[in-house]
């Protein structure tokens, strides 16, 4: 979003009379660069990263943890009475998930598969390459988000864009901002040049919060890591739980993603999408019938 | 194209790639070319790893009372073939640990040799590619004492550990364990050829009489069932040329990650 800029066009919008809209440019030519290779990377991240979480579907606190320790979660098949069964386990409590988690279908045979074929890149079984690809991306991904980050801080995008000003923070302000969001009701004509304090909070969130903790818990994984920067294995607890976090905060991620792209499609796709392609966004004056 | 048809062209285009995109992801994996660069990043990642770990940065140490319960023994459990059978029932009696290659003075040292030899005892984690994690302690000789008093050739740049295990049946014996570390690797302090494992005599589950120890990589690396080191400037001509067992099926040679 760059306030600075001109309106690009201000003509209206032939295809529907009855509405105004101006267009503004609302994504920088770096901000929609790095989107789309995050989407790429964020994809071969989380489909290689359960293919490596097949090798060993359990999860742990700790130092140290395999097999017979005590596991928090454990994705897993078992049989009884001849029937084979998947299931998830969370603590004392397990949930069937015949199918999809545990046991699920590989070319047409039940086959014990933590997460399915569908979820895993390669889909077949396979951690060698499961671990070259998601290195390789995490690589791509720590790039792009240092590009990112340094283009957001000299540019201003953060300052201008992404920070809430006290006003937006006032508990009243806030709280109309959630009684609109869900409704449903997204801003239109002046409003909607501007993320609202819930987008801000949100992506701060995602770029001060889950990434780094991502990437961090991500290198506690690697024992070259460690011996670096010993200190990660304090602030996480040890090798095991940085695994766990990994997981929970990869699953906090996917949420983030889910939410966002119902958000898109909710408050107008092909305007969202346009202007995070070409970085024109379509502005429609209020007055008509919004 | 009017709006709503050029929308019904864009949404089942864009349905048709994401299709092709699932299908086309295996054959991405398996292409030559695009491995070539998803593989490049191994060079990235041990370059910036050393960078940040120099020589001499120690793997975490543990307490006793951290030692892990359980600790899984993982690839070989017992070599098959009479020549290692004869010498469990010797009790290793009969072993020799041989040093050679490009070396001034090649090596060969009994069991006893190696229990006289100056040791090093340590309590670390090790950590399975898989994902899990086991600690336990270690007594072994350090190996940079055994390859100085080799004497490296200037042209040294590997050590190449040959085991008793076959991990895989082929018929010509591509499927025996070896692993391959680089000098900077062999002589750090924490590397050493371990003898012991939780104040026991080392077991055959875990590698007796002899297994290698280099905390700073991943499970795959620390070998097990040495029976020679050889002291290389290349290990393209070894087996599937990649420097290991597990390398030469896909797996990194730098398994610091």
């Amino acid at each position: 979003m760059n306030q600075e800029t001109q309106p690009l066009r201000s003509t209206p919008l032939q295809s529907t009379p009855r509405r105004r809209a101006i267009f503004i440019r609302r994504h920088a030519v770096v901000t929609r660069l790095s989107h789309w290779l995050n989407v790429v990377c964020l994809s071969f991240l989380i489909l290689s990263g359960l293919q490596i979480f097949n090798a060993y579907p359990q999860l742990h606190w700790g130092q140290y943890g395999m097999d017979s320790d005590p596991a928090f979660l454990t994705i897993g098949a078992s049989e009884s009475h001849g029937t084979p069964h998947g299931f998830v386990e969370i603590g004392s409590v397990s949930v069937p998930t015949t199918g999809f988690l545990g046991l699920s279908k590989v070319e047409g045979e039940w086959t014990p598969r933590a997460f399915p074929t569908w979820l895993t890149f390669p889909s077949y079984q396979d951690l060698a390459a499961g671990r070259n690809w998601h290195f390789f991306f995490a690589w791509v991904f720590v790039i792009n988000g240092l590009v990112y980050l340094g283009y957001g801080l000299v540019s201003g995008h953060f300052r201008r864009d992404l920070t809430p000003k006290a006003q937006e923070l006032a508990p009243r302000h806030f709280w109309r901002e959630i009684v609109d969001h869900a409704r449903l009701r997204f801003p239109a004509g002046e409003a909607a040049r501007h993320y609202n304090v819930l987008q801000k909070l949100t992506y701060i969130g995602v770029m001060a919060g889950l990434l780094p903790l991502m990437i961090l818990t991500g290198l506690t994984l690697s024992p070259g890591m460690d011996a670096a920067f010993p200190a990660l294995l304090d602030i996480f607890g040890g090798r095991q739980s940085a695994r766990s976090l990994h997981f929970i905060t990869a699953s906090l991620l996917v949420v983030f993603v889910i939410v966002h792209v119902a958000m898109v499609i909710l408050s107008g796709p092909w305007n969202n999408l346009r202007s995070m392609v070409t970085g024109r966004y379509a502005i429609r004056s209020k007055e008509p019938d919004a | 194209m009017t709006d709503l048809k050029r929308r019904r062209f864009l949404i089942s285009s864009a349905l048709g790639v994401s299709a092709l995109a699932l299908s086309g992801c295996d054959r991405l994996e398996q292409s030559p070319e695009v491995g070539g660069v998803i593989r490049s990043a191994e060079k990235l990642t041990m370059s910036a790893q050393r960078l940040l770990l120099g020589r001499d940065a120690l793997a975490r140490e543990f307490a006793e009372t951290d030692i892990s319960p359980a600790f899984r023994v993982n690839g070989t459990s017992a070599p098959d073939g009479e020549a290692y059978a004869q010498l469990v029932e010797g009790n290793f009696a009969n072993w020799r640990l041989k040093i050679d290659g490009l070396v001034d003075r090649p090596l060969e040292l009994s069991l006893a040799d190696l229990k006289k030899l100056p040791a090093r005892t340590q309590i670390t984690r090790h950590d399975c590619v898989e994902g899990w994690s086991a600690i336990a302690k270690w007594t072994g000789v350090p190996l940079g004492s055994l390859l100085a008093a080799t004497g490296l050739k200037p042209s040294a740049r590997f050590a190449v550990f040959h085991c008793a295990d076959e991990l895989e049946k082929t018929l010509d014996g591509s499927g025996r364990y070896y692993e391959s570390i680089d000098l900077i690797d062999a002589f750090h302090p924490q590397t050493i050829l371990a003898y012991r494992m939780n104040d026991q005599e080392l077991s055959v589950g875990h590698g007796a009489p002899l297994r290698l120890r280099v905390e700073r990589q991943l499970g795959y690396k620390q070998t097990k069932y040495i029976m020679h080191i050889e002291i290389v400037d290349s290990f393209a001509a070894l087996w599937g040329g990649s420097g290991g067992f597990w390398e030469d099926r896909g797996y990194e040679w730098y398994a610091g990650i």
